[in-house]
């Protein structure tokens, strides 16, 4: 039999039972779709995720205090308070990091601030002037504290859009005082709202120059994280190298093992990321995977009534001079055609779920989320419904081939 | 010169258990090269079965069945699939036609599965089907057509391979008196005027009287094989 032939019998056969044929490619269909969704959203979520690190600049590198546990009896690892001002001084020196751009140390907490009778819970994070241009900031009102702020520990903050909204109530804050743990605070600039989705969101906060925030809020003498910006991408490598071992010299540790600071590049926390939601999207595509079996197994579960209700057709072909892999590859056809019909109605599916579900994001919630058309996923979801086809029709496709001619023409 | 020669044809069935059915008993006798034989016999004298056998849908349990010269007992099954192809054609009670598929597509189905380049398939399925008088209904399904149309559809169909011997059963059984003359008019005219062999189950006297030779079996065994003495021509009850 020609493959032409072939190919149009088991269309015939298919089409001859449409509602069913639909009924049966459902479970593929829905498997597909579901892969095909969870693999472009994981596709998009890590772009969106990458495109915010990158954000920062990837000459950027971030010390920790304290380092990754390597297990529960790891007590040290808890350490919170090993960046102190000497560490500062001893990155500063060109000696020892010559590929340092700029440093900038950080301090964060928490606390609440008041205007008159309003009351608002707020994140604390104080930094040097650095932060306007690492975190890309522009005040909408007024400007940023500057580097003479940070010297003489000025009482002068930028508030975040929710805290001018919750404290001022539409009021102009620029010169006005806010309270922090009894002092008073003056507002010099206001940040315009960030996007939903950034990485990280400064409406809810209050920023001012770490001196002021250590001494005079805080009360803590160590640093949250101190930021690093390297002279460019290629010496970022060297800077984190140099980095580490400023701070061990620094704080006298010998052994790399004990370290009790981390410092992470951000490709390092791309990378962490990216494993992150790789991680997350095969757990989805297993959870998916699953309709996909059970779509399988009802292919095979009507394969095996096709075959039973069409016995005296196989009985006629086979009399007509079918042989038995004639019969095979009619039926195994009919079922990969099936799964393959019912994978490319999944994949059109699960991609325009997808493409929809990108624009409600960016429109709806102001994310920066793009749509990716997962072209390998596509791929091998085409390739895993011509499988599930092989596999789960290959059963009943054999039960047909080996009914005998008589047994077959005798059915009624 | 003999088109089928069997020689003590036994086939026995096995119900899983013990018991055995004997269903055909040492069977033996010839046809001629466009003979036209019909066999004859009560339900359950073995005649399905002596058709199956003879048809090569079935394999004997023991004997020997020499088809077209060819000992076709060592056959293996492909082998005999494409004899069936080649070299016989099935006209069933049932007329077994595809559904929802078109008379000339039904009559192609056997050049689906044999040697015949696909570019005369169109040509023989048409001229099977202008033999038997539907060549006006080529393109109808199945559901438009009478009883005894689709009987010669399936008629059409077992002589588009060009095949040297036609089996037969009970072709009129389903089918109204005129139908069934007008069915046995064409067959007895392929025996006759294109030296078809003809092999025909029925148990109707009226329609076994069409053949130029009797068997009639009873219990798996042959109770006579005589020829028929008043042949019956169909063509004429037909014109009457």
């Amino acid at each position: 039999m020609t493959y032409r032939h072939l190919f149009k019998t088991a269309v015939t056969g298919l089409a001859t039972n449409r509602s069913r044929s639909i009924l049966t490619i459902l479970g593929i269909v829905i498997g597909i779709a579901a892969i095909m969704l969870v693999v472009s959203l994981g596709a998009g979520a890590q772009a969106l995720i990458l495109g915010q690190v990158q954000g920062l600049g990837t000459n950027t590198i971030a010390v920790i205090p304290g380092r990754e546990p390597t297990g529960p009896s790891d007590v040290t690892a808890l350490f919170s308070d090993s960046l102190k001002a000497k560490d500062l001084t001893a990155l500063e020196s060109k000696a020892n990091v010559p590929y340092l751009k700029s440093i900038m140390p950080t301090v964060i907490g928490a606390g609440t601030s008041s205007y008159d009778s309003n009351a608002y819970q707020v994140t604390i994070f104080g930094a040097t002037e650095l932060i306007a241009e690492i975190f890309d900031l522009h005040p909408s009102a007024g400007q940023f504290f500057d580097s003479s702020d940070v010297l003489s520990r000025s009482s002068v903050v930028v508030i975040g859009s929710k805290v001018a909204d919750h404290l001022f109530d539409g009021q102009n804050p620029i010169g006005q005082n806010i309270k922090i743990k009894g002092r008073n605070l003056r507002v010099v600039g206001v940040l315009p709202p960030s996007g939903g989705g950034s990485l990280f969101n400064f409406d809810q906060m209050i920023l001012m120059p770490y001196t002021t925030a250590q001494d005079y809020i805080l009360g803590q003498k160590y640093f949250s994280r101190i930021i690093i910006q390297s002279t460019s991408d290629a010496t970022v490598a060297a800077t984190a190298q140099d980095v580490t071992l400023t701070l061990r010299a620094s704080h006298n540790i010998t052994d790399p093992t004990k370290d009790d600071f981390t410092v992470q590049t951000q490709q390092d926390l791309a990378n962490r990321l990216s494993t992150i939601t790789n991680a997350l999207t095969y757990f989805l595509v297993a959870v998916a995977s699953i309709a996909l079996f059970v779509g399988g197994v009802g292919i095979m579960n009507i394969m095996l009534v096709a075959v039973t209700e069409r016995t005296r057709e196989i009985g006629l072909r086979k009399a007509l001079g079918a042989n038995n892999r004639d019969i095979l590859a009619q039926f195994l056809l009919e079922a990969v055609l099936l799964t393959v019909i019912g994978g490319a109605i999944g994949i059109i599916l699960g991609s325009s779920l997808a493409f929809i579900i990108s624009i409600i994001l960016s429109q709806g919630l102001g994310v920066v989320w793009q749509f990716v058309f997962p072209w390998g996923g596509a791929a091998l979801g085409l390739s895993v419904s011509a499988i599930i086809g092989l596999v789960f029709g290959g059963y009943p496709a054999r039960q047909a081939s080996l009914k005998s001619p008589i047994e077959a023409l005798r059915y009624e | 010169m003999n088109i089928i020669e069997v020689e003590k044809l036994k086939k026995v069935y096995h119900d899983g258990g013990e018991t055995e059915t004997i269903a055909l008993d040492e069977v033996s006798f010839n046809v001629r090269k466009g003979e036209f034989v019909a066999i004859m016999g009560p339900s359950g004298s073995g005649k399905s079965t002596l058709l199956h056998l003879l048809g090569l849908l079935d394999e004997p349990t023991s004997g020997r069945y020499n088809f077209n010269g060819k000992n076709v007992t060592t056959y293996s099954q492909d082998e005999l699939a494409s004899l069936r192809n080649r070299e016989v054609g099935f006209v069933f009670q049932a007329f077994n036609l595809l559904p929802r598929t078109t008379v000339l597509e039904n009559v192609k189905l056997p050049l689906y599965y044999s040697d015949v380049p696909e570019k005369d398939w169109d040509r023989m399925a048409r001229e099977a089907v202008e033999s038997v008088g539907l060549g006006n209904r080529i393109n109808h399904g199945q559901s438009e057509l009478s009883g005894g149309e689709r009987q010669r559809v399936a008629i059409a169909r077992a002589l588009v391979t060009n095949p040297e011997v036609i089996f037969a059963d009970e072709p009129t059984g389903n089918l109204d008196s005129k139908s069934g003359k007008l069915v046995m008019s064409i067959i007895q005219h392929l025996n006759e005027e294109h030296g078809k062999t003809i092999v025909l189950i029925t148990h109707e006297t009226s329609t076994a009287e069409h053949a130029e030779r009797i068997i009639r079996l009873m219990d798996g065994s042959i109770e006579s094989d005589s020829p028929v003495t008043k042949r019956l021509s169909a063509n004429d009850e037909f014109v009457k």
